[in-house]
């Protein structure tokens, strides 16, 4: 029996690094400082494992080597016009960066989940830029706490005590030197934690972040109410934020995937920006996947593009609304695709999710995914950073090492080796 | 294989060679005094220029700054991009480029070894991951200390042992190369979003004694105690200074000050700070409107004190990207020029700022800033201790250094810019009447001669026996053509390199990447006396849960990060 002590969390954007597992028989028998979905994750990543490489032999996936499944994979990759390599939000940085090299080398498209997240908030930072820090100037200095479309409680669960309102930092002490926001259109189980709750009317986020800008401006605003609050209540919020010492707005999918999306953003940015003349005002996106930060990282240190890089040209081309995965499936201008640690097919739109089983594709995953279930070829993976080494960006873009505690079930490869071996196989047949 | 590079104009100014005619040998990756040539691939250099590989200590290429202006500043990308080849991986971007493409940019300059000048400790792990895919250069990481919480903290006290200790730890930790210091003490304020601490800041020399709020050390108790620290931990580069008051009229005066401030710790005549980007530093006047350069009186103090270096961060007339770890100047760039605007602080430690910006011909403040910069050049008395950069990107992409190098070596070249740019601006500036030409010589050491030393690299920079084989040889022949009519020919063959060599491997042939190798990443390993890092790291776990919101464990970088890794030891005084 060992126990290892500040393993970094591979779950969700907060990459909390003080988990501690006791390895018996290379299992994870108990875990501390673990929320209740990263428990879960470390006590049953074993159960109910895909554990062999399978190819659609006759309409059925069949059991086959290793070999042939790289090779299939390769065959579909090379034979396409247009594929595209996607996913990677819970891989290591270094499968990421394979993955790119991959898509360079087939002369295809590399994007991630950011598509169907947070590209609104990389299309504001292209527009506003981003006033942001990292979480531990959240935790010492902010006395305000807003979450905009964010139930952090059961997206993030440590977020508040680790992070946020309810730790103690150097300059705040703990809950009651802060004010906690919540606005969202519903009374979730985090806006039950809040000072103050702010229902807003679904679809009018823009509306009300127009109206504190105004607020702060003390424009009179000639409305009764806006997004469904008195105006007397939005002037209080400006009021509010202008008069914190140091004040933070995390934001959720309820922005960015809602009616406005980059232009929400844009907007939520200029509210914070105009908030810099009065006091310290910075923004955060809520990230979900740990690592899709990461994702959006790599891509653009070795692009230039944070998702949705088109390199069919020899070069990296960016156009959201045209390169994007969603997109291309949409008009059916891909042709092939290699899905890796992701399960479009249950989060796609239906339309999209349609034509993305008309194309052949291969699928890197730990588990059989229902976009596994549809595929050509499906190769199983080691979970990184339980099962395999790597790197990963928290939501702030702070990298943190991953680990690997236990050892994978025999013959399984990282989604990295296996990327690269597909990578290999094209270039060898290429010779 | 052996290489031999023969009959080349060799400007070797560590060695002394001024433009002599001579052959070049090369064993494996590093240089000989023989070899055998019938067995050696034998490089024609005749009627060309050779010189060492270029060096460069200070150039934003990697880390998290540079990747949120990769993000920042798409519409940059689509106007320069760098295609796939047989050796080469695909890349895009103009002033904040992508990592592969940095790599081959600098090997076609004939550039070999490069410094990333700042990147917060916390973050340390991201400037690895970039410098994994800068391929070709040879590079190290300056470590942001300036605004650290501990650093401040032990300095207040007078715990300097500590401190140096704590900074050692912190170096090896995070494989860093040299402690930097960004606008020391200021940062913490804006991080309180502190006007009215830093409005007394900006431009006042004042400003370095007044002591930062909530940690009552000044900053230039915490230059000085860096200074010392370096000392104390003889690391092979002294300490990097970018002064407080960044681009702000007045602002000469905080810089000769913080000079100054550390002039009692000098022994010998070998620097012990190096101010950098000196042109941004280097305003007179107490506005926009009194703007004027105050570059004479900063060499005035730079050329009677052997105790200072400066590189120049000479600007360019071009759309670039700022990129700072002075988050408090980027905000007041963004107010100035309404541009869109990042800001990134970093908990414990310091912060950081992005805006774009257009630097324009016709605009007078950027006018004046553009002769600062040559100002600062051509006055100075001794080229060991004055550096070519632009601060790429601050000042320009790097992509424009044969165009300063142009501007320095002819007085026609700085008057063909001087007649288009602002009236006002030239009237007020002493550039005219500046007639001195820097030779092939000065310019070999303010590119590389010189900036090797200053790095402690005793392998780079020079052509002598037992030198990195990193050469570059250029077309053109310096015996033959006189740079100051010639100038557009000198630019010419100074930006495509007829040849690059690095480790022994040729890169770079006629201007084209030939072949991609990986370059080192070079960390200094400070040895600090066991006792008093035990004292120091005691208390450190604590610190961590207290001041971080990572473990001290998860804050080291493991070595599998680290690229053909180079640790430099160094011992304590």
């Amino acid at each position: 029996m060992v126990v290892i002590k500040n393993i970094v969390c591979p779950i969700c954007g907060c990459l909390c690094d003080d988990i501690e597992a006791t390895v018996e028989d290379n299992k994870i028998t108990k875990v501390k400082n673990s929320c209740s979905v990263s428990a879960t994750k470390f006590l049953n990543y074993y159960k109910e494992r895909n554990l062999s490489p399978l190819v659609r032999k006759n309409g059925e996936l069949k059991p086959v080597s290793l070999e042939e499944a790289v090779d299939r994979t390769a065959e579909i990759l090379m034979n396409a016009d247009f594929p595209v390599i996607y996913g990677f939000a819970c891989s290591g940085c270094e499968a990421q960066a394979v993955g790119v090299e991959l898509a360079e080398e087939v002369g295809g498209i590399i994007d991630n989940q950011t598509v169907t997240c947070h590209g609104p908030s990389a299309l504001g930072l292209h527009d506003q830029g981003m006033p942001t820090c990292t979480l531990g100037e959240v935790r010492h200095r902010a006395d305000l706490i807003v979450y905009w479309g964010s139930n952090f409680q059961e997206s993030h669960p440590r977020h508040l005590a680790r992070y946020s309102a309810s730790s103690e930092g150097r300059f705040r002490k703990g809950r009651k030197e802060r004010k906690l926001v919540v606005i969202d259109v519903r009374k979730t189980p985090s806006a039950r934690l809040a000072d103050l709750f702010i229902p807003v009317a679904p679809g009018q986020d823009y509306e009300l972040m127009s109206a504190l800008r105004m607020a702060l401006q003390y424009d009179d605003i000639e409305e009764e109410s806006v997004a469904g609050l008195p105006v007397e209540q939005v002037e209080e919020l400006a009021e509010m934020m202008r008069s914190c010492e140091f004040g933070v707005l995390f934001y959720g999918l309820g922005l960015t995937m809602s009616r406005g999306k980059e232009r929400n953003i844009d907007m939520a940015v200029s509210l914070v920006r105009d908030l810099n003349k009065w006091t310290k005002f910075v923004i955060m996106p809520m990230r979900g996947h740990y690592n899709v930060t990461g994702m959006n990282e790599v891509t653009a240190w070795q692009t230039g593009y944070p998702y949705a890089v088109d390199l069919s040209h020899g070069y990296p081309w960016y156009s959201p609304g045209e390169t994007t995965f969603t997109d291309l499936l949409r008009r059916g201008e891909c042709d092939a695709a290699l899905i890796v640690a992701s399960d479009p097919l249950a989060h796609f739109p239906k339309n999209v999710a349609q034509n993305l089983c008309k194309i052949p594709y291969a699928v890197i995953d730990p588990h059989l995914s229902m976009t596994a279930l549809a595929a050509e070829v499906v190769m199983p993976c080691a979970f990184t950073g339980i099962e395999a080494e790597g790197s990963a960006y928290r939501m702030d873009t702070v990298p943190l090492p991953l680990r690997k505690v236990v050892d994978p079930p025999p013959g399984i490869n990282s989604d990295e080796q296996l990327v690269g071996m597909i990578l290999h196989t094209i270039r060898s047949k290429r010779r | 294989m052996d290489l031999l590079i023969k009959n080349g104009v060799v400007y070797d100014p560590l060695n002394g060679i001024d433009g002599e005619v001579m052959d070049i040998a090369i064993k494996d990756n590093k240089i000989v005094e023989k070899i055998d040539e019938s067995n050696a691939y034998v490089i024609d250099a005749s009627n060309k220029l050779v010189m060492p590989g270029g060096v460069d200590l200070h150039s934003h290429i990697a880390g998290p700054k540079c990747n949120v202006g990769r993000m920042l500043r798409p519409e940059d990308h689509y106007k320069d991009v760098e295609p796939k080849t047989q050796v080469k991986r695909s890349g895009v971007g103009y002033s904040v480029p992508s990592s592969f493409a940095i790599g081959y940019r600098y090997a076609v300059l004939g550039y070999t070894t490069v410094f990333e000048p700042a990147n917060p400790p916390l973050k340390m792990l991201h400037c690895h991951h970039e410098f994994k895919d800068i391929p070709i250069l040879d590079k190290g990481c300056l470590v942001m200390f300036g605004n650290n919480w501990s650093v401040m903290e032990y300095l207040r006290d007078n715990k300097l042992d500590e401190c140096a200790a704590y900074v050692a730890w912190t170096l090896d930790a995070t494989k860093g190369y040299a402690i930097k210091l960004v606008d020391p003490g200021c940062v913490e304020a804006w991080k309180w979003g502190d006007v009215e601490f830093l409005d007394v800041l900006w431009g006042r020399p004042e400003a370095i004694d007044k002591p930062v709020p909530r940690f009552g050390v000044t900053a230039k108790e915490i230059v000085r105690g860096l200074c010392k620290v370096n000392k104390l931990l003889n690391l092979p580069h002294p300490i990097h200074v970018h002064a407080n008051g960044l681009g702000t009229p007045g602002n000469y005066q905080t810089t000769i000050d913080t000079m100054d401030s550390v002039k009692d710790l000098a022994e010998e005549d070998k620097p012990i700070i190096h101010l950098t980007h000196v042109q941004f530093n280097g305003y007179a006047g107490s506005d926009w409107i009194t703007m004027r350069s105050g570059a004479h009186e900063i060499m005035k103090y730079v050329n009677a004190n052997k105790h200072v270096s400066l590189d120049l961060g000479q600007i360019i007339f071009t759309d670039t990207t700022t990129m700072t770890g002075d988050g408090p100047f980027e905000y007041k760039l963004h107010l100035l020029t309404k541009n869109k605007w990042t800001n990134a602080d970093v908990e414990t430690e310091e912060g950081a700022g992005l805006v774009p910006i257009h630097y324009k011909k016709s605009n007078f403040v950027h006018a004046t800033m553009w002769t600062i910069g040559l100002e600062l050049a051509l006055l100075a008395k001794d080229p060991w201790r004055i550096f070519m950069t632009t601060d790429h990107p601050n000042g320009g992409p790097f992509t424009h250094y044969p165009r300063v190098m142009a501007w320095l070596m002819s007085k026609e070249a700085r008057k063909r810019t001087l007649d288009k740019i602002s009236k006002r601006a030239r009237s007020r500036s002493d550039l005219d009447n500046m007639d001195r030409e820097y030779s092939f010589y000065e310019i070999a050491i303010v590119t590389r001669a010189a900036t090797a030393k200053i790095l402690g690299l005793k392998d780079k920079g020079h052509l002598g026996v037992g030198a990195d084989a990193d050469v570059a040889i250029y077309d053109v022949n310096p015996r033959e053509i006189n740079p100051s009519s010639d100038y557009k020919k000198v630019r010419k063959a100074l930006s495509k390199a007829a040849c690059t060599i690095k480790d022994g491997e040729i890169i770079v042939k006629d201007g084209e990447i030939v072949k991609s190798i990986e370059g080192r990443t070079y960390w200094v390993k400070p040895n600090v006396p066991e006792d008093l890092m035990k004292a120091m790291e005691s208390n450190l776990a604590n610190k961590f849960r207290d001041y971080y919101t990572v473990e001290m464990e998860n804050f080291k970088i493991p070595d599998r990060f680290i690229t053909r890794s180079s640790p430099m030891p160094t011992y304590y005084a």
